[in-house]
């Protein structure tokens, strides 16, 4: 590729700006993938403060035992909702839109490989998710039978009322956002990186998301086909999950789940990356062990394809099954520790500075290897007996995604602002955002793991009393970190109208230029990098590997 | 008319938005017909047709812009990404309806009639295939053969794919006679699988008493070949719009994206019903 053409030229009254459209058609129109990457970050950033109010309507219920504030169905659509709108409404399109903004700046692209293909994406995506959201006002409300929407329990008329054709379309439009977002990403790295930049040059970020965007690919298409067999059971007759008619409600969870674990490893391996990117930079070190970073990711990938059913050991499986998917499931404690291992060790003897980015990112390294042990102890299947269904697992989840995934979605957010904006972020609000998050996400979470191993069932708006003293405390924790979340959004409109006030260099962070190519860029980005690709890439990350 | 060296990126794209509105409402109006909503079907025919128009407009502007030269190789390379991974999206799709045959006539339904579940349950299930379940959903059925219609439709299938790869050969020699006849052979064919399809549905469905609601075996007879069979019509539509860019005189040897796209397409939907024949109508 040597070079790029818009369509401007092609007129003869071609007028060489480059800038955005005015207006607002702007964003509809666009086809620019920072553009398409503000609108996923954006909108993401929207829905994590929708789903977290669900998450604050189910802490204050727990708050005390009894019936306090919302109907036992209605508490029951909160669980559900939250779970989907954070996984297909704000993490997953967070992620989207940093991979919209910056695998073309990183890989030395003009934009991404399918611009109005990527325009498509973010609409489906919003279209999706406005059909489950319209679920909520719906006689009946929102779906109610947990974000798994496992049959028979679905698809009873009292869990589904009017909810779930539209929950299944959702899923349908949802599904087709996410394929087209992988496909544009993979034809992206392969077809428009920078001749210069070779497959094991490319920033851990580029190659964690280019094993998500398979993940994708692969795993999308079979949630389809789980809810449209929901469908059709429902409406049409069909016996799929209804063992009279010869079919089997279990089938559906191991659909479910075969795309359910790759999925949540699409929530965690982009997080991999940004933190394999922040680390060194802080460290003023290359990141230890980039090949094998390379080769766990795509080993975790991998194995997450075989270890599905240990989501469902409780279901009555043949015993060879429960133990297969025990020692499959462990195995991926090997990659995943080579990881920890290799972030602790570019941490070794760094010259080290703690800015905000820093900080979530070493709270992820810590917390992360937590939710990690929790899922081992799960993962032995006999024991998991005790834990299943209670809030153990939900601990362990939150474990895995908040201080993990929401950390590391709030750490790129402070390392790429004053890339994309120009302006610096005020740190001591930052910091401050940062004490209060990782403090009281422990508050919130941690009692959950005693509750869980106590024998409290997860799903459930009230609770017998021994319960009591761990719920409000977790609840505190959680109105804590809820709370603390405004201070991020404070941050994000603060910096983008001009934060600090302080102009920030083209690196940004002390020689940041070593380790991406993003920031040999002027700060704030113009509206079209890398039209001429660059010639040469920063290799100070992969120095490691040689 | 030239051929540019550089990359080719739009800057502003109308249809995307329009085409997501058309699905969303055309979805809205199905989900609203099944719950009997009557609103339903209004809104599922003005979805369809703003997605038709998006279609017609956008293939449209791309044939334009492929024709004036404004794609590069690379520009080729990234759409043949685009098409191989979407085909590959859609062979797991198909993978999970032949993955729920296979669990079912494997694990689940020998074990509705074994152990306790037969003891307790339902001591007279005879757990064969092909069944409609212990609770003889659907009631009494034939299952559907292999050598009638659907050995026919085998060929037919086979067939096609040979004319379409002899159509190719066509443009790569720059013989459009040998490429138009090609294609009308190939879209007639796909034409007639699907009707013979629909005359095979429509016995068993009169004649054999075997529905989509014949318990498991039907389910996962009528959505397996029913989703090949929607696959097969949008394959022949595709190939319907080559067979008219060919008669415009579209496509080079050296760049004909949408032929190869359209064909990769076809030999999919090929495949899958080689599957479909084994698995579904032999075994």
């Amino acid at each position: 590729m040597s070079a790029v053409v818009d369509e401007h030229d092609h007129h003869a009254d071609d007028h060489h700006d480059h800038g955005p459209e005015k207006g607002l058609l702007r964003w509809i129109t666009t086809t620019n993938h920072k553009d398409i990457g503000t609108l996923y970050l954006l909108f993401a950033l929207v829905m994590f403060f929708v789903g977290g109010s669900m998450a604050m309507v189910i802490r204050a219920e727990l708050f005390e035992p009894g019936l306090q504030f919302v109907d036992p169905a209605f508490f029951n659509s909160m669980t559900t909702m939250h779970a989907l709108v954070m996984v297909f409404g704000a993490v997953m399109p967070a992620f989207v839109g940093l991979a919209n903004w910056q695998i073309p700046l990183m890989i030395g692209a003009a934009d991404m490989a399918l611009p109005r293909m990527n325009n498509m994406s973010f609409w489906m995506l919003v279209a999706g998710v406005l059909l489950l959201a319209s679920t909520l006002f719906m006689e009946g409300g929102a779906p109610n039978g947990g974000w798994t929407l496992y049959p028979p329990l679905v698809l009873q008329p009292i869990t589904v009322g009017k909810a779930l054709p539209f929950a299944v379309f959702s899923v349908h439009l949802l599904g087709i956002s996410s394929i087209m977002g992988a496909i544009n990403i993979i034809a992206t790295i392969f077809n428009m990186r920078a001749p210069a930049m070779k497959m094991m040059d490319m920033p851990l970020f580029v190659w964690t998301w280019l094993i998500t965007a398979f993940l994708l690919i692969a795993v999308m298409p079979v949630f389809a086909g789980a809810v449209t067999m929901l469908l059709t059971d429902k409406f049409f007759h069909t016996s799929f999950f209804n063992a009279a008619g010869g079919g089997d409600p279990v089938l559906y969870q191991h659909i479910f789940w075969f795309f359910g674990h790759p999925e949540v490893y699409i929530m965690i391996l982009p997080t991999f990356g940004v933190a394999s990117t922040i680390i060194p930079v802080f460290a003023r070190k290359p990141l230890f062990g980039y090949a094998s970073m390379v080769w766990a990711t795509a080993s975790i990938a991998f194995l997450s394809f075989i270890v599905w059913a240990h989501h469902m050991f409780t279901v009555g499986m043949p015993v060879a099954g429960e133990l297969y998917f025990m020692y499959a499931t462990m195995i991926i404690a090997v990659p995943t520790g080579v990881k920890v291992f290799n972030w602790t060790a570019t941490m070794w003897k760094g010259a080290m500075t703690f800015e905000t980015p820093m900080l979530f990112s070493i709270a992820f390294v810590v917390l992360f290897t937590m939710g990690g042990f929790t899922g081992l102890m799960m993962a032995i299947a006999p024991a998991d007996f005790q834990y299943h269904d209670t809030y153990f697992i939900v601990a362990h989840f939150h474990y895995t995604l908040v201080p993990a995934s929401i950390f590391i979605l709030m750490a790129a957010g402070y390392f790429w602002l004053p890339k994309w904006t120009g302006h610096m972020y005020n740190e001591k609000v930052g910091q401050l955002h940062f004490w209060l998050s990782a403090i009281s996400v422990n508050i919130l979470f941690f009692p959950q793991h005693f509750l869980g191993l106590a024998g409290m069932p997860r799903r459930i708006p009230d609770y017998a009393v021994q319960f009591a003293d761990w719920n409000m405390i977790s609840s505190i924790g959680g109105f804590i970190f809820g709370a603390s979340q405004l201070l991020f959004l404070y941050i994000v409109i603060d910096t983008i109208r001009g934060g600090t006030g302080e102009k920030v260099s083209d690196e940004v962070w002390e020689d940041a230029s070593k380790h991406g190519l993003e920031w040999t860029l002027p700060s704030p980005v113009p509206y079209h990098t890398w039209t001429i690709p660059p010639t040469s890439v920063p290799t100070e990350h992969v120095l490691d590997s040689h | 008319m030239s051929t540019n060296t550089a990359y080719y990126i739009p800057h502003k794209a109308t249809w995307p938005v329009i085409g997501t509105a058309g699905l969303m409402t055309m979805l809205a109006g199905f989900a609203n017909y099944l719950n009997g909503s009557s609103i339903g079907p209004a809104l599922m025919v003005i979805g369809l047709l703003i997605f038709v128009v998006m279609l017609v407009g956008w293939f449209t502007l791309q044939a334009k812009e492929s024709e004036s030269g404004m794609y590069n190789h690379e520009v080729g390379i990234s759409y043949r990404h685009g098409m191989m991974w979407f085909i590959f999206s859609e062979i797991v799709f198909f993978a999970v309806f032949f993955g729920t045959l296979w669990y079912t006539r494997n694990l689940s339904v020998p074990w509705l009639g074994e152990g306790a579940t037969k003891e307790l349950l339902w001591p007279s299930f005879d757990a064969t295939w092909p069944t409609n379940g212990p609770g003889k959903v659907g009631g009494d059925f034939e299952s559907m053969g292999a050598w009638g219609l659907p050995f026919l439709n085998t060929l037919i299938l086979l067939t096609s794919g040979v004319t379409c790869t002899w159509a190719h050969h066509g443009l790569l020699a720059k013989n459009r006679d040998q490429l138009i006849k090609g294609l009308i052979a190939t879209v007639a064919l796909g034409f007639l699988f699907v009707t013979f399809q629909a005359i095979e549905y429509h016995e068993a469905y009169t004649d054999m008493g075997l529905t989509l609601g014949s318990g498991v075996y039907g389910s996962t007879f009528f959505m397996l070949t029913g989703f090949h069979g929607f696959h097969v019509c949008v394959g022949a539509i595709i190939l319907s719009v080559v067979l008219f860019r060919s008669t415009q005189g579209h496509f080079k040897p050296e760049n004909h994206f949408a032929f190869e796209a359209a064909a990769w397409y076809w030999h999919f939907v090929d495949v899958v019903w080689l599957g479909l024949f084994v698995f579904v109508y032999l075994m």
